[in-house]
Parts: C-alpha cells; structure tokens; sequence
C-alpha cells in the first residue's frame, strides 16, 4: 500500500512517519502533488499555527490538491484543524472540507489549562476509524483550539465542554488527538484507517 | 476528563541510563531505549529524557538516540540537557522528540522562552525549574542546582507563563532524593498562579505522594525517576492506586 504524508511547515511530521513503520508501512512524505494524488492514502498531519500553515499551504498550491484528494485522507491535529471552513486562530480561511469553525478554547474554571495537554477519552464512536475501540479509549492531546460538535462528529472528547476529537465526511477523516502517540490504541486506530475502504 | 500524568524521567550519560541523588552520585539503570519501552508498556503517560553529558560528542550521541526513542516509543517523550539556542531545539524536534525542556539557558536569556514559543509553538517549550526554600523563600538555582540566581520560583514561573512556555516542570531541590514526598505547597502556588499545566518533581518515594501532588499539590502530572527504575514503585500498581482514590488517570 502506498502511504503519503504531506510535507509542509507544520512540526512533528516525522512521528507520523515513524508510527507507519512501526505498523510495518514506509510512507513517502512529500509535498509532490502527483505524488500525493496517486497515493492510496493521505495523512495530512502536524502541530503548528493556523495562518502560517495555510498560508504555506496555499503558496505550494496545496492546499487545492488536498481538497480534490479522493482516496482516504486522515489530518491529524492542526490537519484536521485546517480541513475545517474557518479557524479563530488568527482568523484564517481553512480548506473547507468540513464546514466548521474551529474555535479557541475559553475556560470558565481555573483547572482548565489551555493548552489542553495530556490523555483524555474518546467517547460516542461512529466509522470504521474506531472498529475494535469499544470501551472510552485515552488518548494523546496537545491543543488550544478545538472544533465544536456538528454533522460530522464521529468522536466526542470533553474538555472544558464536549467537543469533536474525531470528524468524517465522504473520503475524508480528522483526528484531534495523535494517534501516532496515542500507545496501542493509537496503532489501532492508524491501523484501522490504512484498512478503512476506499 | 483529562488525566493525571505519569512521567518516569531518565537520566542519559553516553547513551546510558543514570540517576543522581541529590543530583550526584550516579548510579547504572539500563538502556535508554528499552527502559522507555517497558515504561511505556506499563502505561507511563510520557517519558523524560534528560542528558546529562555536557561534551559536543555526547550530544551527537544523545541526538542520535533521540532518533531511536522516536522510532520505537509510542507515547510523547520530552528531552532536555544542554538546549542553548533555537538550533538545539530544531535539531532535537528534527529526530523525533516532542517537547524540549529548557532550564539555565531560559533563566539567562529569558528571550529565549519566546523565541521557542514564536517559531515553533508553546506547545513543545517546558521550561524546568530547579529551586530551593530558604526562610521561607524559593530561590531558583542554575546548572542543575549548583549556581544560586537570586530569582524568586513565583516570579520566574509567571514571567516564564507570559513569555509563551507550555508547561512548567518544577524540581524542589529540598525534596529530591529525600522520597518523602512532592513539594505540594509551593506546587500548588504555582498552579493557582498559573494558566499552563505544572509538572511536579522531586520527592516520590510512595504511592501516597503522587496522590496528594495531584490533590493537594494541584499538580497536573508528576516526575519520578529512582523509583521506577528500581522498581519499588510499578506503574500499573501506582496507577491502580489512584483510580481507586478518586484520581482519573489512563489505565
């Protein structure tokens, strides 16, 4: 199977790379659009800020490429961020793939960090991305700003309210968490994504 | 709901696995890479590797064992030692760490706090403190608590909050070594006054210690290292512990 990783200005690119492989897959990480466009499947992952990394993005032509992707995509974290309409960081005009505001976090409570940071659950699981994940799962998160419930939820995480940790639309998938540091059960899900059908 | 955070820290002189008590006195502790896996497998919820060496060939050794940890763990892994300047922390994250802790050269150069946090995020920036109560007051020390710096914890933690730090990981250095317990009073100062997450370190010696950091101490997660690593605590039976006493932690 071939496995792309889009590459762009976003960090911990790398240990997505390596969580491939530890799942037995040498993933190509590219920002060649042929590349990415004949792969049999995308991870669109990464840590960052919003206006920096469309804006890269954009300039790389990008950002049309992975909008007109077909085969299974997965963002993870700030990829997922930026699969959505529109994101409070910065202001900045995402790729729209899911039709959502990505909003900052706001905590009424002072034990609410923000960052988020550290493993939380995910509950109320759709899609075959969370087959074989049947008790509340911890997982890795490190983020500020989060993506409210809407249509495309398919996992909800509670910090500071509920919210989506997980979204799917059509060929399109998005974890909020890290999965390639989430310990088995990230495997697992990264797992079940590289077996989703197409 | 979030959960409390395990961390075992290790220790690495030339690719090795050492712990200090009282932050001398090394004793042997296994391969880094394998400790770090067991660990893992035992559900710490991060690790910490922090290098010890000084010299520039034990940096490329620990760079390139960086690589290896990033390889082979599944969970996040921080890495301090030795972090100057804006290219350590590029070549660091380049091999596969996912946050860095910076402690002296933060206190030196404060700027440098916000050059991390502006070029690649707070998110990856822990800024460590090492400090010390003396009449009442916690003074902050550098060089892994040899240099006093006449800098007040409260002060330095808030200013190190403000600049753009993700998280702040606080060694008592009255507490280290002595397995008597977290410093949760000054911990829980820090994590009222703060608006990122707290780390707490030195002092576990007993299961009731990370209980009452995470209660009493506030604390968000809690460092230990010589208990793990010889066994006298297991992470499944701490982690059992906690839940039991009301604690959410990842089981």
């Amino acid at each position: 199977m071939n496995v792309a990783i889009v590459k762009y200005n976003a960090g911990n690119i790398c240990s997505v790379d390596n969580a491939s492989r530890r799942l037995g897959i040498v993933p190509l990480v590219t920002s060649d659009p042929e590349q990415l466009m004949k792969a049999d499947r995308v991870v669109f992952p990464g840590q960052g800020e919003a206006g920096a990394t469309m804006e890269y993005l954009h300039e790389h032509r990008l950002d049309e490429v992975i909008r007109n992707l077909r085969q299974p995509v997965l963002g993870i974290c700030i990829g997922m961020q930026l699969l959505c309409r529109h994101s409070e960081e910065n202001d900045t005009a995402c790729l729209g793939v899911f039709d959502v505001e990505v909003k900052r976090f706001a905590p009424q409570r002072h034990e609410d960090k923000v960052p988020q940071m550290g493993w939380n659950t995910v509950m109320d699981t759709k899609s075959g991305l969370f087959e074989n994940i049947d008790k509340p799962e911890f997982v890795y998160f490190i983020h500020s700003f989060y993506v409210p419930l809407c249509e495309h939820t398919i996992a909800t995480t509670h910090y500071v309210q509920p919210y989506s940790s997980a979204l799917h639309k059509d060929n399109f998938y998005a974890t909020q968490f890290h999965p390639e540091k989430s310990g088995r059960a990230g495997e697992k899900i990264l797992e079940n994504f590289l077996n989703i059908a197409d | 709901m979030l959960a409390k955070r395990i961390i075992p820290c290790l220790d690495i002189k030339d690719g090795q696995t050492v712990k200090g008590t009282n932050f001398v006195d090394l004793r042997q502790a296994g391969d880094p890479v394998e400790l770090g896996r067991v660990y893992s497998e035992q559900g710490a919820d991060e690790l910490v590797y922090l290098d010890i060496t000084a010299s520039f060939e034990g940096r490329k050794t620990f760079t390139e064992l960086v690589r290896r940890i990033a390889r082979e763990i599944n969970i996040p892994f921080t890495v301090g030692g030795g972090i100057n300047e804006l290219s350590d922390v590029d070549r660091l994250l380049n091999a596969g760490a996912d946050k860095v802790s910076i402690n002296s050269a933060a206190l030196r150069r404060p700027q440098f706090i916000d050059e991390i946090a502006g070029n690649i995020g707070s998110q990856v920036c822990v800024v460590a403190i090492d400090a010390k109560e003396t009449d009442g007051k916690w003074e902050c020390y550098l060089n892994g608590g040899r240099i006093p710096t006449g800098r007040d914890l409260f002060e330095w933690a808030k200013e190190a909050n403000e600049r753009g730090a993700g998280e702040i990981l606080f060694t008592s250095m009255d507490h280290d070594g002595v397995k008597n317990g977290y410093a949760d009073e000054a911990l829980c100062r820090l994590s009222e006054m703060l608006t990122i997450p707290v780390i707490a370190s030195g002092g576990a010696g007993r299961k009731e210690h990370f209980r009452d950091t995470f209660v009493n101490g506030h604390s968000d997660a809690a460092l230990a290292a010589s208990v793990f690593h010889f066994g006298e605590i297991s992470i499944p039976e701490l982690k059992r512990y906690l839940r039991d006493e009301g604690i959410t932690v990842r089981i």
